[in-house]
């Protein structure tokens, strides 16, 4: 890892007079971010620690009954908070493992947008609202493909505010050795339309799978989906799943997400 | 370079450090606590477990200058105050859940997370707990029935010695 300078702000304000610096990186849990500077993928000059800023950290409940959390909460915290739902529950206790829940935050995930993440199935699925400190921005609008985000230079995610589904399910087949998903599908029903939001499968990085809200939405059941084709072109194939291995598997955690949404 | 300070194993420490420190490298260069050791660098592993405020990470993935200020356990503060081993190390030998031992100061940081919050662990909660650490000797089965031995629970039913 090349070296850096290290800035630890307390306040946004602070965090975001910091980053203005040419090549300034924000850090957050660190949990990729430090991986991928010790492989020298990444060499910012100057890191800036999101981690210190109390004003990022925490959960509550909206009046309108949405859930804001707080971009510098950890999946610790998401997983074990009274007010979330159990989509998300599921989702925030199975990312990497108890060490990594401890330090990686949803803001960190959302921002990477890696195409194998689990919060950015939950954001799209939901339409949830990412909340920057410069404006609002749609789920639907925020994710641009592998690895991109409509995130500015220096923008960061304060929190992310989530609609509550009346049913929701996330269902991961993992990728043993990475824990990362091979596939990861977070179904929402709202009343007024079924959300389905594909991570891990698509060489464009999460997508929502239109054709099975559709089918969904007049027939909620697994057999609904049944007549549905996924074509391999644009899946992930690599070593671990073949494209076809991926398509297929689309389907079949879409069907225990059905199955198993409460 | 910029001076960090931190509790370790409850005594006050401090020392300069480049930015790129990570917290292992601070804990063992610096600090001389080898007992943590570093398996993968790259966070599969879990051979770098420590406690940072009461909290499980992995050292490795975590700058030095990020733990400024902070309380940190290592395995070297694990063992009773007589220096005996504590109950966790204890069931560990009791009941062989190391074999060559790389991975065990990870694993009994790893069991002391789990039992702080949950005293009677099942066997999946103890699997599910060591998820971010690889054992490459014991095959796990009888780190497992350590664990449940040190939660005071039945072993029987795990089969193998």
């Amino acid at each position: 890892m090349y070296n850096f300078e290290f800035k630890q702000p307390k306040t946004i304000s602070e965090a975001l007079t910091a980053l203005k610096s040419d090549e300034a990186q924000a850090l957050a849990g660190g949990q990729t971010l430090i991986p991928t500077m010790k492989q020298r993928l990444a060499s910012p000059s100057s890191i800036v620690s999101l981690s210190e800023i109390p004003e990022m950290k925490g959960i509550c409940k909206n009046d309108d009954g949405s859930i804001s959390i707080g971009g510098g909460t950890t999946h610790a915290d998401v997983a074990n908070n009274s007010n979330i739902f159990p989509g998300l529950v599921t989702l925030a206790e199975n990312i990497g493992d108890a060490a990594v829940r401890n330090r990686g935050t949803i803001g960190g995930s959302l921002a990477n947008n890696d195409p194998a993440a689990c919060y950015p199935a939950a954001a799209l699925s939901t339409g949830a609202t990412i909340i920057t400190d410069a404006r609002e921005i749609s789920a639907d609008d925020f994710f641009q493909g592998m690895f991109e985000t409509a995130l500015d230079e220096g923008e960061i995610i304060l929190s992310v505010r989530f609609p509550v589904p009346s049913l929701s399910s996330y269902q991961k087949f993992i990728q043993p050795a990475s824990r990362f998903a091979m596939v990861g599908v977070f179904l929402s029903n709202f009343d007024n339309g079924i959300r389905v939001a594909v991570t891990g499968a698509s060489e464009e990085g999460v997508y929502r799978w239109v054709e099975a809200e559709g089918a969904l939405k007049d027939n909620f059941s697994e057999s609904a989906l049944n007549d549905l084709l996924i074509e391999p072109k644009g899946i992930i194939g690599d070593i671990h799943a073949s494209k076809e291995y991926r398509a297929h598997l689309i389907k079949v955690m879409t069907k225990r997400a059905v199955k198993s949404a409460s | 370079m910029p001076d960090v300070k931190m509790i370790v194993n409850g005594k006050k420490v401090s020392g300069f450090v480049e930015c790129r420190t990570l917290l292992v490298e601070f804990i063992r260069n610096d600090l001389q606590l080898t007992g943590t050791h570093v398996g993968c660098d790259t966070s599969q592993c879990g051979a770098c477990a420590i406690h940072v405020d009461g909290k499980l990470v992995k050292a490795c993935t975590m700058l030095a200058l990020e733990a400024n200020s902070c309380e940190v356990s290592t395995i070297e503060g694990q063992a009773n105050d007589d220096g005996s081993l504590n109950f966790i190390q204890q069931a560990f030998k009791d009941h062989h859940g190391l074999q060559c031992g790389f991975c065990t100061p990870g694993m009994v940081m790893a069991t002391a997370d789990l039992l702080k919050t949950n005293s009677k662990p099942t066997e999946l909660e103890i699997r599910d707990h060591l998820e971010g650490n690889i054992c490459r000797c014991t095959g796990y089965h009888n780190i497992v029935k350590a664990i449940l031995a040190a939660s005071g629970q039945d072993t029987s039913h795990i089969a193998a010695e």
